[in-house]
């Protein structure tokens, strides 16, 4: 029993920086935009919190400093595809090559002599609650799930989720009733940077132990947070599931029994996107009615070439 | 009241100068980054140039050779992905479908080491080209006949690649024991060089021109870009559009598979996760940086391999090589806001009297 409440634990461990990135995502997605620069804004963000978190010691101000950093390269991405009208998908990648590249450098040059570290005082505050039952959460846990909650009750409660997912099923028709579109992409998309930043925090706070690796910290969790999104059908609370699931995966193979570690490890790390593929093979046709995809996702709007 | 219209298709003088003003914009932005980092952007600027050309003393050709053997695989990925982008087919999938062809041609690198020579570059240029294409077929026909898409489909497929090589290392193919490797293959199976480098950058320039002359002086490649202009115009004119998607995808990922193969065959004479050293996506910024135009695009691969060989060649204690990853990504940026400039006008309206 204690080994599967530790499996647990390990699963949303690994699973909360998808939850971030996925819901990051999500909410862009919802909105019409697919964002591809998912990955990039995670590893600024990662980089950005782990640098506000060793000079401020305080883990308030470094998650702030990683929403900050996301939403800003999310605003430069929303300037491109929504004003200038670049092709989200070019805008997206190009997006992800700069914020790799970018926290890679400044990065290089934090590292420059010894990996820094987490302060000792500010580790042991961010150390994972044990919960009465034997199962362990992590602080920084809580505010993915608190965002989780409330996305849900956005979309599905209130009136302006109702524009939101309205813009994303057709721009056209919202324009008309006189939603103002840009304005709700920006938003969308600024708001789901800044929480994929702060994914990228997590990762570089409690994933990589407090100590900042200059070969990258992210590497290719931002990837998966897009697959998610679509093995989740933009849904925000199916979102957390599917995140502890896929920490699960990543998890596994220091879990399972012996006998069955004859499964090479590649295939536990396969896992994830074949999964995914399933989903998008499984769920796709024009005609479905199960298919739960924003209608516009990843066309563009400009109200002259109506 | 500002408006936005479209402009009508511009001239070449016009065209010319927005891109050189979209140029000068990125050496500003790059200049800015440089500054920000503490550097002087001007001699950081030069020591790129430098890193890239000059060789040591007694090789002085080492830096160009070496600045081309980065040139070749971005390249030939940029090609590959142009065929399906001409298309309007969003194959993210050049990682993967180079990788499945450095795998195609490395086993018959494992298997086959002593069959002569010549004989042996063909077999593994062609089944590098099959299973690239191959790899990138599966999300064409899931595209043409269930509607999955793409864009999706072909970037989950770069994974799936990604850790079958993780798992031929360190599975079947390892070489020791408890060591990821696959090892180095025999002598035989190296590809010829000509000035130094490997003969790929031949390849790599015939297949500019020939992709070119097939993008404008052929009937499929015609069809293709009708099909990237508007599927129903393709339909109504009699083409056969989910045929002409499966044939573009299949040339598209063949490319890139060829690309796997010069890689292994030219460059890295082993099998490694990191063989396509993220070309896949690099490859995708640069053909809409070269707006699809196959010359274009060997210009860009040009300076996008001068960017890269220079960077690698600066001390990582003045700046990290991953800058050249900055510098690419404000070049593409760039080239983006402009186009927004050489496709609309902006218009003042006066307010109603």
């Amino acid at each position: 029993m204690s080994t599967f409440l530790n499996f647990l634990s390990a699963a949303i461990l690994a699973g909360t920086p998808l939850l971030y990135g996925t819901l990051g995502e999500l909410i862009c997605e919802k909105a019409g935009n697919l964002n591809l620069g998912v990955e990039g804004m995670m590893w600024v963000g990662a980089l950005a919190g782990f640098y506000a978190a060793i000079t401020s010691q305080s883990a308030v101000l470094a998650l702030l400093a990683a929403f900050a950093s996301g939403a800003a390269c999310a605003a430069f991405y929303a300037f491109l595809t929504v004003s200038v009208r670049a092709n989200q998908n070019v805008a997206g990648l190009t997006l992800t090559t700069f914020g790799v590249g970018l926290s890679l450098v400044l990065g290089h040059r934090m590292a420059s002599h010894t990996a820094p570290q987490l302060p000792h005082e500010l580790k042991a505050r961010l150390a994972s609650w044990a919960l009465p039952g034997g199962l362990s959460l992590n602080p920084l846990t809580l505010p993915a799930l608190i965002l989780c909650a409330a996305a849900a009750l956005f979309y599905a409660k209130t009136r302006m989720g109702l524009h939101v997912r309205a813009v994303g099923e057709n721009p056209g028709a919202a324009d008309a009733a006189g939603i103002h579109v840009p304005l709700v992409k920006y938003v969308s998309i600024i708001l789901g940077g800044g929480i994929c930043g702060m994914g990228g925090a997590f990762m570089s706070l409690i994933t990589a132990n407090g100590s900042w690796q200059p070969s990258g910290i992210v590497n290719g969790f931002g990837w998966i947070a897009v697959a998610l999104v679509i093995f989740v059908r933009w849904n925000p609370l199916l979102a957390v599931l599917g995140s502890f699931l896929f920490g699960a995966f990543r998890s596994m193979n220091y879990y399972i029994p012996n006998r069955m570690a004859a499964i090479p490890q590649a295939f536990y790390q396969m896992l994830p996107f074949v999964l995914t593929i399933v989903v998008l093979l499984a769920t796709s046709g024009r005609k479905n009615a199960r298919r739960a995809e924003p209608a516009a996702l990843g066309g563009s709007y400009f109200r002259e070439e109506r | 009241m500002i408006r936005i219209v479209k402009r009508p298709e511009a001239g070449r003088r016009r065209n010319l100068l927005i891109w050189a003003g979209a140029f000068v914009l990125a050496l500003l932005a790059g200049a800015a980054f440089l500054a920000l980092l503490g550097q002087k952007p001007w001699e950081i600027y030069g020591m790129i140039l430098k890193g890239a050309f000059v060789g040591s003393r007694r090789n002085p050709l080492s830096a160009i050779q070496a600045t081309i053997v980065k040139f070749v695989p971005l390249l030939l990925v940029s090609l590959g992905l142009t065929l399906a982008f001409q298309m309007r087919f969003w194959n993210i999938g050049g990682e993967g479908q180079m990788i499945l062809g450095a795998i195609a041609a490395s086993a018959f690198a494992l298997y086959t080491p002593n069959l002569p020579q010549p004989l042996l570059a063909i077999l593994m240029l062609l089944a590098g080209c099959a299973a690239g294409g191959l790899w990138a077929l599966l999300p064409a026909v899931c595209k043409v006949r269930l509607g999955v898409n793409e864009t999706l489909f072909t970037l989950m497929m770069n994974y799936v690649a990604l850790y079958l090589v993780a798992y031929l290392q360190s599975g079947p193919w390892q070489r020791t024991p408890g060591f990821a490797s696959v090892g180095s293959f025999s002598e035989n199976i190296r590809l010829p060089k000509l000035f130094g480098v490997h003969i790929g950058w031949l390849l790599a320039l015939a297949l500019t021109a020939l992709i070119w002359a097939y993008l404008r002086h052929t009937k499929q490649g015609y069809e293709l870009r009708v099909a990237g202009e508007s599927q129903t115009t393709a339909r109504y004119a009699g083409m056969r559009v989910g045929r002409i998607v499966l044939r573009t995808m299949f040339f598209s990922g063949a490319v890139c598979g060829l690309a796997g193969m010069i890689q292994v065959a030219g460059i890295d004479y082993t099998l490694s996760t990191g063989v396509t050293g993220g070309v896949g996506f690099t490859g995708i910024t640069l053909a809409w940086l070269a707006q699809l135009n196959p010359p274009a695009i060997a210009l860009a691969a040009a300076v996008f391999s001068i960017l890269e060989k220079g960077s690698s060649s600066i001390p990582p204690d003045i700046m990290a090589a991953e800058a050249a990853q900055v510098l690419q990504s404000i070049l593409l940026f760039s080239f983006l806001i402009c186009e927004f400039f050489r496709r609309y006008a902006i218009r003042w309206r006066a307010a109603k009297p």
